[in-house]
């Protein structure tokens, strides 16, 4: 029990963290397979080796004739599962049409293979097997429970009908749409904000109740209802599982894409605090607006992805050693990740050609200029407030027109700036954001005004709880003195 | 992760089904034991004997005492224990919920506590203190 609970404790987060499988996820290990005695530690190269040598079919035979040990099946199985769960699980729910029987037949479809494989050999292609696997247990599951309630019969035999259809045999073609259809349905409008993304964080990601619960500082039984709360409304209201119609499609990937970046919010906001967990909320994120763009290259999930990337490029350089948050204009540039600049900076442009872009793009395209900019100074302001100009002209809000009026200031000086401020937050619903009335004072520093500036600190003080952001304030006002 | 899942039961429920009736339920809950166990779900599980026979000990007056009965006399009492091998608590909610013995009493779901690092600090005060 003690090893398997090291070996499943907190290193799956972490190495979720290095693999570079963009789109696979690396769900946590069957507890079940993981739980029990283990002679030799986990070794994921020779695994990894494996998979890649059963998905050769030169080696196939050579590998399924070989005998191999419980220790190398399990070995075998808990890397299948990192690397495939999520497309397996998707598939099974569309086969399934519930997303509890789905889960439940897939865990017994590795079980048996861990029971079965030692003595049969590994077949050639693991992932067909398991799905069919399941679906057998599926089935026998259904039978079981329709002894007490005869609907379940039905619908086992609807799916013993479904398995020798025609259908059948496109199956391997619509895999990927299988978790195109999961991300749609965990996002679905009709669900609730907070719901769609425990659903897709546990489901599309294959993170638990209890790492999601801890990422979003609630308790896991919270987290838990939440979750089978939304998975009842979808089996009732039904959902239907499936990809949107061309018509409905900019709506729902915009719900898609606002789960997305709330999760790389949700861990960037809380990046400088000592809460590791949440930080990984936005490798999370990068992982799946990566997914999302190989299966759906819309220019907007591009933008999406080349914003995070953009901002996380910053990571380094956001926070003092002290755990102090850095301004943008006083980052150690050379702290910045050039390779997530180089990918996003690529991404953004070839949102920008498709003339199709939105928000997102706008947004990574202010990102990327910063990005290539040597120092603030040499920051080319006119491009940044042209294309707030365009962004406040396609998704006008008082938090864009903060950020253009401080690019304004940047571009023009301090004082049409700050009038510039004093006119957005005349319109009052920024009296509350903290980041307001930080602009303000800075751009109140900047004209000599003091007084002004330290009663505008003051106020945005007043107005923040998160650490790190008091701490940079207080440094501010003290520095005013 | 394990689970603990505390089976409750209002006393007298079973005693008061037709034998058919009773073994109805025996059936069902035992062969989803025997599915969960063969999924490598069931880490333990235990029935309990009725309330009545159990004994309960507390410390009075610098000693222990007993007394008849369970500790807490509620209208359902614990009826079994089942340690549940779960990925998660949503998986744990969803096995329990296929559990046939859902049907006649509540489930209380809890997961276990990691005591390790306190029992390693605790060796290791009991260690310090046998050096001094």
């Amino acid at each position: 029990m003690l090893e398997g609970k090291t070996y499943l404790g907190g290193s799956t987060l972490a190495a979720r963290m290095h693999t570079n499988a963009a789109s696979f996820r690396m769900r946590r290990p069957l507890e079940s397979l993981a739980s029990a005695p283990r002679e030799t530690i986990h070794n994921e190269s020779i695994a990894a080796t494996f998979v890649k040598l059963i998905r050769d079919d030169r080696f196939a035979r050579v590998v399924v004739m070989s005998e191999r040990s419980t220790e190398q099946i399990r070995e075998l199985l808990d890397s299948l599962y990192r690397a495939d769960s999520g497309r397996i699980l998707a598939t099974l729910i569309r086969l399934l049409g519930d997303f509890d029987l789905a889960e439940e037949a897939m865990h017994e479809a590795f079980a048996a293979a861990l029971s079965l494989w030692p003595g049969s050999g590994v077949p050639d292609n693991p992932p067909p097997w398991l799905i069919s696997t399941a679906r057998f247990k599926a089935i026998d599951s259904l039978r079981r429970r329709a002894r007490l309630n005869a609907s379940q019969d039905e619908l086992a035999r609807h799916i013993e009908a479904q398995w020798n259809s025609p259908e059948r045999s496109n199956e391997e073609d619509s895999v990927e749409d299988d978790r195109l259809r999961l991300v749609f349905t965990c996002c679905h409008p009709t669900l609730p904000p907070e719901a769609r993304v425990a659903l897709t964080l546990r489901e599309v990601c294959g993170l638990t109740t209890e790492e999601i619960a801890k990422a979003f500082l609630i308790t896991p039984r919270t987290l838990a209802q939440r979750i089978v709360r939304a998975k009842a409304k979808i089996r009732d209201t039904p959902i239907r599982y499936e990809v949107p119609s061309s018509q409905e499609l900019p709506e729902r990937l915009d719900a898609v894409l606002q789960v997305i970046y709330l999760v790389f919010n949700e861990g960037y906001s809380a990046a400088a605090g000592a809460e590791v967990t949440r930080a990984e909320l936005t490798g999370e994120a990068i992982r799946l607006g990566r997914l999302l763009s190989e299966l759906l290259p819309e220019p907007e999930v591009l933008g999406l992805l080349s914003l995070m990337l953009l901002q996380d490029s910053r990571q380094a350089a956001r926070t003092s050693p002290a755990g102090e948050l850095v301004l943008l204009e006083n980052q150690d540039r050379s702290l910045w990740n050039r390779e997530k600049i180089a990918e996003g900076v690529a991404l953004v442009e070839k949102a920008l050609k498709s003339h199709r872009f939105g928000s997102y793009t706008l947004q990574a395209a202010i990102a990327a200029v910063h990005a290539e900019a040597e120092s603030a100074a040499i920051t080319d302001w006119r491009q940044i407030v042209a294309l707030y100009n365009r962004l406040v002209r396609i998704q006008s809000s008082p938090v864009i027109e903060l950020n253009r009026a401080v690019a304004i200031a940047m571009r023009d000086g301090p004082d049409v700036g700050l009038a510039l401020i004093d006119t957005v937050l005349a319109h009052g619903e920024l009296a509350d954001y903290y980041l307001a009335h930080s602009a303000r004072a800075d751009m109140c520093r900047r004209l000599g005004r003091t007084a002004e500036a330290r009663s505008s600190y003051e106020k945005a003080l007043a107005l923040t709880q998160q650490e790190p952001e008091r701490k940079f304030l207080q440094e501010q006002i003290r520095q005013l003195k | 992760m394990k689970y603990i899942c505390l089976g409750y039961i209002e006393p007298g429920k079973f005693a008061g089904m037709t034998e058919d009736e009773q073994h109805a339920m025996l059936d069902e809950c035992f062969e989803y034991d025997d599915h969960l166990r063969a999924n490598g779900h069931f880490a333990a599980g235990e029935a309990l004997q009725p309330p009545e026979t159990a004994l309960t000990l507390y410390w009075r007056n610098g000693k222990v005492a007993t007394t008849d009965g369970p500790y807490a006399e509620t209208k359902e009492q614990l009826g079994g224990i089942l340690v549940l091998e779960a990925r998660d608590m949503n998986h744990a909610v969803q096995l329990i919920s296929q559990h046939p013995g859902v049907k006649y009493g509540p489930f209380e779901i809890r997961p276990a506590a990691d005591l390790n690092e306190m029992i390693r600090e605790s060796k290791e005060r009991r260690r310090r203190s046998t050096e001094r």
